[in-house]
């Protein structure tokens, strides 16, 4: 039984229902057949009471800070600390990023996130055949040490931290920042950062993957276990729904899926002898914020209790820091726009608000010319100045959890947690994620829902103000916006030939030796992060280091679903 | 709009469907707008070979050569295209399939799109192109190749 009385319910519901009738009898008639979320969650008229009548309040909604931190992980959310400011950034060689870094920062962003290259996605050096044309375009092109040194010049690595998306290269990444860092003179227990780390995504969405589905989860968990024992302050993974979403995810499939894949990694760090509450506390988490707004909200609500759940209940978790979904949020990049694309403006701004009234830790908002292009200095310092105005003018942070207790968000926030719990019970039945992406689940139902989506916009179901609706006269500058543009075979031969500088200067026996270690280490099934961590300090290259472990453990050719 | 297209099948009629290449150049793995136009060529009656991820040029031409295809697409959202899709182009012709038309799509910006049409692309779809625009794109291409290999 929930909170409210029987008698009550009684009353609200004969109310309700001689509501409808005069409602029905005043000819009031919706303008569609059907409301849906974009998980397809059919919306009612209204919402009462009586949608959440079973609730019970300090069970299920609570408390900020407390179990099961459906309300929020920190007792004041936003009125202690905003939440970080952190935009993706990079593009061209080390030297641009770095610039555009230290602009953002004077601007107020609050913590970096590094955007890398493909090339360096895939753990290939600038020079490799497969970088024409690629080097720099999509990120930076970061191949050593070097690069890393200059990607951090005059930034502060102790004080700032820097989230670097990057997944089957995540040890060779940290390898290169830690040793800038310590190079510095940081003492560990102050580098703070994330790599994002989550191999078992990348065969559902963003697809960076090098290697097979089982080695990945090795080299992942690998980061995990030595940065819990070396890093105090580093998020060694970031378990991503946002790359999910992207792919055509609804937000129920991102939800399912991440916690699914946070599940597994769990799972082998027990399977590997750690107690639960000694690495919980580091697992941090990365979702998209849509522009359905509620459903977003409601979605980040979810994510919080059922993770909490799923610690304390299927893990034995102790802490309340192990239970805590800690969260980064990015604003959807597939629902904006080439055309009209200062209306994207508005989408960001949206988009924003959901991960803010959801109670994110850290954000990012796009840049309105992302359809087109990487950003520019001015549409980067957009983005960034969106979310400063939502954090210092809005007053929606003033409060925390504002829209708790709304009847539609709570009933919202329920429905989401009853349609994920299905999709992971029934991954739980194939043996768990790293089972359903071999068998390519997760895989079929996302383009299912892609393809789906796109109907529903090309059958008009789904309005695009100025793309399938609304449409007006496409006005000059509304075509004429001023791109990005990067001269890639300069950025390419300048990053080649620091390469060369770097390969010259350095001692080529010790390079050898560290590498034929590393070798050895990942053949004996040894956690490699301390082998790739000499590679690096000796001055060996990304393509070099991923190079041994491509022989090692083999490349991963994904089958043919469309 | 996809179901009238897909009510006018154009296999119905042909001696040998329309065949495409949908391939994805170049090393970023954004592929649901490969996949979403993959499969709704394939509902509109094309016959789709999809090459699935990292694709280079070279890959891109032998398969549209050895699948005798009647027109090639490329997905592209690195920005690689400005050095990619020509070396596309380039091949085909040292092939001898110059004959082949050639869309893209992908996140192009409008000048690289005009500059990729004037180097020979028949058509450029940006990440609001509809379907069914695609679609009928496609398979204008496609008619006028397979006529003017029966004239």
């Amino acid at each position: 039984m929930g909170d409210y009385s029987k008698e009550f319910l009684e009353t609200l519901a004969r109310a309700l229902k001689e509501w409808q009738e005069e409602m029905a009898k005043a000819g009031y008639k919706d303008r569609l057949d059907r409301f849906t979320t974009d998980s397809g969650i059919e919306v009612k008229t209204v919402y009462t009471p009586l949608d959440i009548e079973a609730t019970r309040y300090m069970d299920k909604i609570g408390l900020p800070g407390q179990y099961p931190f459906t309300r929020g992980i920190h007792y004041n959310m936003y009125r202690g600390k905003v939440w970080t400011m952190r935009e993706f950034s990079g593009f061209g060689t080390p030297e641009d990023t770095n610039k555009r870094l230290k602009y953002l920062v004077e601007h107020g962003e609050t913590g970096l996130s590094i955007a890398f290259d493909e090339v360096t996605l895939l753990g290939l050096d600038p020079d490799h055949p497969l970088a024409v044309g690629e080097v720099g375009v999509e990120g930076v092109s970061v191949a050593s040490i070097w690069d890393m040194d200059i990607l951090f010049k005059d930034i502060d690595m102790g004080s700032i931290t820097t989230n670097m998306t990057i997944n089957p290269p995540a040890p060779v990444m940290l390898s290169f920042y830690v040793a800038v860092a310590r190079s510095r003179g940081v003492p560990d227990d102050k580098i703070g950062g994330t790599t994002q780390n989550d191999q078992l995504k990348e065969f559902i969405g963003q697809k960076t993957y090098v290697f097979p589905p089982r080695p990945a989860l090795k080299i992942g968990v690998d980061v995990i276990e030595w940065s819990v024992k070396n890093l105090p302050k580093w998020n060694p993974i970031s378990i991503s729904g946002y790359h999910i979403y992207e792919a055509g995810a609804t937000p129920v499939q991102e939800l399912a899926f991440t916690l699914a894949d946070g599940i597994e990694y769990v799972r082998e760090m027990i399977r590997r002898g750690y107690d639960v509450d000694s690495f919980a506390h580091r697992l941090s988490f990365f979702f998209v914020s849509g522009i359905n707004v509620f459903e977003h909200v409601a979605k980040f609500r979810a994510a919080r209790r059922m993770w909490a759940k799923i610690m304390r209940e299927w893990f034995n978790a102790k802490k309340p820091r192990s239970m805590w979904l800690r969260f980064h949020a990015q604003t959807s990049g597939v629902e904006l726009r080439a055309l009209e694309p200062y209306n994207n403006i508005i989408r960001i701004t949206l988009q924003a608000l959901a991960a803010v009234l959801g109670g994110t830790q850290s954000l990012h908002t796009n840049a309105f010319d992302e359809a087109l292009a990487l950003p520019t200095e001015f549409s980067a310092k957009l983005a960034l100045r969106t979310q400063q105005i939502i954090a210092y003018e809005s007053g929606v942070a003033d409060t925390v959890d504002p829209l708790a207790g709304s009847y539609y968000i709570e009933w919202l926030t329920d429905k989401i947690e009853e349609e994920a719990w299905r999709i992971i019970d029934r991954i739980e039945s194939m043996g768990g994620m790293l089972e359903a992406i071999e068998k390519g689940y997760p895989q079929r139902e996302i383009t299912e829902s892609a393809y789906r989506r796109q109907r529903e916009i090309e059958e008009m179901r789904k309005i695009i103000v100025g793309v399938n609706a609304f449409k007006g006269e496409i006005l000059e500058n509304e075509v004429k916006i001023p791109l990005l543009e990067i001269d890639e075979p300069s950025v390419r031969a300048h990053q080649i030939e620091r390469l060369r500088k770097l390969k010259a200067s350095r001692d080529q026996a010790k390079v050898n030796t560290a590498l034929t270690e590393l070798e050895r280490a990942a053949t004996r099934n040894e956690n490699i992060v301390p082998y790739v961590y000499n590679a690096a300090i000796s001055l060996a290259t990304l393509g070099e280091i991923m190079g041994v472990l491509r022989n090692v453990y083999g490349e991963w050719n994904e089958p043919i679903i469309f | 709009m996809i179901a009238e297209l897909l009510s006018e099948t154009p296999a119905i009629g042909f001696k040998r469907r329309y065949r495409v290449l949908v391939a994805k150049l170049g090393l970023d793995g954004h592929d649901r707008g490969a996949k979403v136009v993959a499969r709704a060529l394939k509902d509109a009656g094309f016959e789709v070979i999809y090459t699935g991820i990292k694709q280079t040029p070279e890959m891109v031409a032998r398969a549209a050569i050895q699948e005798d295809v009647d027109v090639v697409g490329i997905s592209i959202l690195s920005g690689a295209h400005m050095a990619l899709v020509p070396e596309v182009l380039r091949l085909l012709k040292e092939y001898g399939a110059e004959d082949v038309p050639v869309v893209v799509g992908g996140v192009i910006p409008w000048d690289d799109a005009e500059k990729l049409k004037a180097m020979g692309v028949s058509e450029v779809f940006f990440p609001d192109s509809p379907l069914s625009q695609i679609i009928e794109k496609v398979r204008e291409l496609a008619e006028k190749r397979r006529k003017r290999l029966e004239g």
